[in-house]
Parts: C-alpha cells; structure tokens; sequence
C-alpha cells in the first residue's frame, strides 16, 4: 500500500536492475485485479445520478449498516490485536509439545470457506447450541454472534505479522533491562512492546480490512436486522436483490469502499509514524 | 565490593560449562576474563551477573550470598557485546532506564534523570548526544551509551561481555585506554570477558585464563607470559613452539639426542618442551643442541622469521632470528632454547598415550638459563 508513494524515486539510477519492467508489471497487475473493477464498481454509482446516490447513501438504513460493519470490524480487530499478540508470544516464546500443530491452527480460518465457518459458528452459539446453551442471553442473531464471526475470520493476521518480528527481538534486551532492575512487567512494556508496534498495527489494518468486507460467515449467524445489527455487505446484496439494476448496491459499496481507503490510509500513516517512533526492526 | 567465587559448578542440560570454578575478586580491581571460546568465560560472567544460575556452589558480593538475589536486586551493571541498547528510546532515555524503572519510592524525578544522564554523557565523553537515537550513532559510541546505562545504576560490580569484540581495530584501541582512564577514574569493581589476550594483558590488573571450563591461572600479565602454569596457558599466551621430549635421568631427549638443557627437577617421562620464538638462539651444530631443516623463512619487520622441521616428525619450531641471517630453504640448522618450560606430557608419546594421564598434565619446574 505505502510502497506506491516511493515515485521520487523513480528517476533514480539504481543498481538493482528491472526497474522498467517490474513496474511495468505491478502497475498493469494493480490496475487489472484492482483499480479497473473498482472504477467500474465507482461508474455504476454514477449512473444512479447525483441525487439518487446522495439518497441512498443517507439513508437511515445504509448509514445503520456502515455503522454495524465498521464498529463490529473494530471490536473484532481489537480482539484479534490483543488475543494475537498473546498468541504470537506462546508460539514464540515458548517449546511445548504439540506447538507445531497449534501454529498450524492459527492459519485454518484462511483455509476454511467462510461459510462453512458461518455454520458451525452459528449451530454452537444457537441458543440450543453447545456454547449457546451455556449463556442466559442470544449470541446468534446479535452483533455478539456477528463480532464472534468476524474475530474467528480475522484471527491469522496480528499472530503472523507478530511473530517473525517477536523471533527476531533480540534477547539480550530483555536481559540488559533486567540487570537495569526492570522487573518482567515492565520489560514487556517498555521493552518489548514498543518494537513490536509497527506490525501490531499492520495486523491489526488486515484484520480490519478483512472483517469489514467479511459477508460468508455473517450471514449465518445473523439474518441481519435492518437498523439494529444488518451488516453493509448484506445490504448490498439485498439491494441488488430488489433492484433490476447495479446502481443502488454499488452505491453503497462505493461509500464503503471511500470510508475503508480512508481508514487504511490512516492506519498506514499512523505505522509510518510507530516506525519512525519505535525504529524499524533490525 | 569485592567478589567471591566459590566452587562453582554449572551444568546446560548435561553439558558441562564450568567445572568446580573458584575466584576471588578484588574490590576495585580491573580482572580479565581470557580464554578460547567455549572456555566458559562467558557463563562465568552472567552468573556473577545472575543471568545464568548455578548448579552448585555459590558467589558472594562482600559477605553477602548474591545466589539469593535475582537480577534485579544485584545491582549489576553488565555491557553487552551487541550493546543492547534499547532502540526506540532516545540516549537520554537510554541512560536513564534503571532509574526510571525504579520503584516510586527510590526513583529520582524526571529532571534529576535527565540531569544524571547528561552527566554521564559528559562522563563517556559523548555530551550533547541526549536527543539521538541509538541508530544515529557509531559502534564505538554506542557501546560508551551502554556503559553510561550500566553506570546510571551505581552498580556494586561493573560487568563487560566482550565489550570491545564487534568494534574495528582502532576504536577498539581507544576505546581500551579510555576504560582503563575511566575504571582508574571511578573505581568500580570491573570483570570483563575477552578472547583477545593483548587486551587482556595490557588492560586488566590481573587475568583469569579459562580453558574448557576450568580455569588454568590467574595473574599480572608478567606472570601469565613468564610463568604460564599450564602448557595451555603457554601456548595460547603469546607465541610458541612446543616439541615431544622424554625426561630421562634429569636429562631431555629429543627423539635419540640428548639436548642440553636442565631437566633434574622434571619428573622424568613422556615430556612436551616449549619454547617462544625470540628465546631461541642459533647454535653450531653439536652435541646437545636442536637441529632441523629450513621449511621456510619469512621478513619480520625488524627481524626475520625461520620455520624448521625438527626431527623425524617433522615438528614444526619457529625461530625468530636478526635480519641479517637468512638461511636457504632446506638447509639444515642447529638452535639452542635460552628460555624453556618442560611440562610432563604422557600423551605425547605414541604408545603411551593415555587420556586420563594427559589431563592431568603436571606443571613441572622450568628454568631459565643464565
């Protein structure tokens, strides 16, 4: 993302060579799988005219459905960020038997179609289910359910970006901070955790991103309830449902699409500024 | 304060690092840790500094047993050879950590942290430095930040791991002069590990040689180079030669000739005879002297180097000789040893060769001529 503002370089002598064409590469690949469907997806909007989208994209319902997506994709990024940073530093830090097999685990949310994981998610917190079962209050078919689904997604994306950073964290500065009187707690605050900021935060902008586009698995833990806990994607699909054209869906997934590029560009800014703070690794 | 080491043994899994090691460490000395690596001087540096535990045994800081006392309570001040410097703070904040992760109770207010770090900035001779980072810096200014960070605890114990070993050959110099002046300056009691033996010598008021997990001598580096106790500390002090010889009547031979050195105090046996390159002299060939062909000669700066092959095994011997003698290549030569040592050697010997007896290699008596 932040590589495509390094263009001053572009003039640059290099000693590295195939500049040309692997530029040439990645610009034609970007605009083949991203920018040219996106730029269709934008031109459908316009076709509803200026009015029509402003009514769509103000609407009670749709700004319900953003704000659903984007507070629930939160929630479950912040979960991820905190249980992954935990994860990474047990897969790390230490040997036990059966470690492989965890690490493995970690990436089953990648491998699993969502929608399988939408249906086991939502037949175990069924309110007859058997986690359900265990609490007084409905988890499938609240935002509860809708966070569990999204966390489960987004779970890979903090542990992996954590953990080669935390392999390489040189030990010796733990040591050099216990022999300064620092006890354990504090070595992990000011010690380890700082480093460690610039890929908390990526992880924590994939996790994000990948939660708020998340439709799979929601769908079947919640129906969605419009202005309670309908999620956007499910409103564009039932717009499309409704409508005999594109317009009023793509619509809605151009303004998602605006609120998520903003997010990300904040979050990329917000990396740049923790690695220039933390120093980057190495 | 001063350090004592105590039958120390210490084990990793089931191999052994130190070996029954005792020490006593003056309060206010400057002591080298020396030795090939693997010969435990590093192990021996993180238990005084409570980074490893022992296995048994126990190390004292005045009278007090530091082997109940974690890390943290031991007030250490330990240097790393990669500096450890923490990266995302500024050297400032770098210096003042250990005051600033105290207690409530004991901590200094912030101004008194910065005033102390700017202090010791001005003490490592790198003032002005406070507001960088450590990445801004060069190696040899980055290991003076992290003595500054060890100091700013007022440690009992000033403890370097290899403080000079990822630094280049001239800021390593300097950087040796500059602790000796600042140890002279401050006081503190200092161990610091090396494998470099010149500045073990010309740095540490007295050297712990380690060898294997044990340690092998400790002294000035007048007794190190002059006495050496064991033929490890002979051969890894400085250069030498060393040849198989048997102790026989109080007489030394050399394969089938009687060399002409004083032997009647050696116990007699199976024998190893060392000798330094400048302590040998040629001789007129005869009876009682070393012989050998030329396999090579070499200019020395302001004097030359011969290398012969001594007998039939073709021991290798150097001979450091005046500019002016330059014998040919395979021509034969006669030397005589002015300074020796003879330590009994019963592996040395094929035939003989016995594992348990070569261990236990016995320092014998060496004599000086004249």
């Amino acid at each position: 993302m932040a590589h495509a503002f390094s263009l001053s370089r572009l003039r640059k002598p290099s000693v590295i060579p195939g500049f040309g064409l692997t530029f040439g590469f990645a610009v034609t690949y970007l605009s083949l799988i991203v920018l040219i469907p996106i730029a269709a997806l934008v031109l459908q909007s316009a076709s509803v005219g200026w009015d029509e989208f402003w009514r769509i994209a103000t609407d009670a319902r749709t700004v319900a459905a953003l704000r659903t997506s984007f507070g629930l994709s939160l929630i479950a990024a912040l979960v991820n960020m905190f249980f992954g940073l935990i994860l990474a530093w047990v897969l790390t830090r230490y040997r036990f038997p059966g470690r492989r097999i965890v690490d493995a685990m970690v990436d089953l949310p990648f491998a699993l179609p969502t929608a399988v994981a939408g249906i086991s998610l939502g037949s175990l917190y069924a309110v007859n289910g058997w986690v359900g079962g265990l609490f007084d209050f409905r988890i499938t078919y609240t935002s509860i359910g809708i966070t569990i689904a999204l966390v489960f997604v987004g779970l890979p994306f903090v542990v992996r970006t954590v953990q080669p950073v935390l392999e390489d964290l040189d030990k010796e500065l733990e040591e050099a901070a216990a022999t300064l009187g620092a006890g354990r707690w504090r070595t992990v605050i000011r010690v380890i955790l700082p480093p460690l900021v610039p890929s908390v935060l990526t992880g924590f902008a994939l996790a994000y991103a990948r939660a708020v586009g998340e439709y799979g698995s929601v769908v079947f833990v919640s129906q969605g309830l419009p202005y309670v806990n309908e999620i956007a994607p499910q409103l564009i699909v039932i717009k499309l449902e409704e409508s005999a054209n594109y317009g009023p869906a793509a619509v809605i997934a151009t303004v998602m699409l605006a609120l998520a590029f903003v997010l990300l560009l904040f979050i990329n800014l917000l990396q740049a500024w923790g690695r220039r703070r933390f120093g980057s690794v190495g | 304060m001063e350090i004592r080491i105590a039958n120390v043994r210490k084990e990793f899994g089931r191999f052994p690092a130190l070996h029954d090691v005792s020490l006593d460490i003056r309060s206010g000395e400057l002591i080298a840790l020396l030795g090939p690596s693997g010969s435990g001087k590093t192990t021996l540096l993180r238990l005084i500094a409570g980074l490893e535990h022992t296995t048994d045994g126990r190390i004292y800081f005045g009278t007090e047993d530091a082997s109940a006392r974690t890390i943290q309570e031991r007030n250490v001040g330990f240097v790393f050879q990669h500096y450890a410097l923490f990266k995302h703070l500024t050297i400032a904040d770098n210096i003042g950590f250990g005051l600033r992760v105290r207690p409530r109770a004991t901590r200094p207010s912030r101004k008194e942290i910065r005033r102390r770090a700017s202090e010791l900035l001005d003490l490592v001779q790198l003032p002005g430095l406070e507001k960088r980072l450590p990445r801004q810096l060069s190696g040899g200014q980055r290991q003076r930040v992290a003595l500054a960070r060890a100091l700013a605890i007022e440690p009992k114990v000033l403890l370097l791991d290899e403080p000079f070993g990822a630094l280049d050959a001239q800021v390593r110099r300097d950087l040796r002069r500059w602790l000796r002046e600042l140890h002279d300056k401050t006081g503190h009691t200092t161990v610091f590990v090396t494998h470099d033996q010149e500045e073990a010598l010309e740095l540490a008021d007295r050297v712990v040689v380690m060898s294997q997990g044990r340690i092998e001598q400790v002294g000035g580096a007048d007794d190190i180079y002059d006495a050496p106790a064991s033929p490890f500390v002979f051969s890894f002090i400085g250069e030498s030669s060393s040849l198989p010889i048997v102790v026989r009547n109080g007489e030394a031979w050399f394969e089938d000739r009687r060399v002409a050195i004083a032997a009647h105090d050696c116990e007699p046996g199976p024998s190893r005879l060392f000798m330094r390159p400048h302590d040998i002299d040629l001789a007129d060939a005869g009876e009682g002297t070393l012989s050998g062909t030329v396999a090579m000669v070499r200019r020395n700066g302001g004097g030359r180097r011969i290398e012969l092959a001594a007998g039939q095994g073709a021991h290798r011997v150097e001979i450091e000789v005046p500019a002016e003698i330059a014998p040919s290549v395979g021509s034969q030569v006669s030397f005589r040893p002015r300074r020796w040592r003879i330590y009994a050697d019963p592996a040395s010997v094929k035939g003989t060769a016995n594992a348990a007896a070569a261990k236990a290699s016995v320092p014998a008596r060496a004599i000086a001529a004249e």
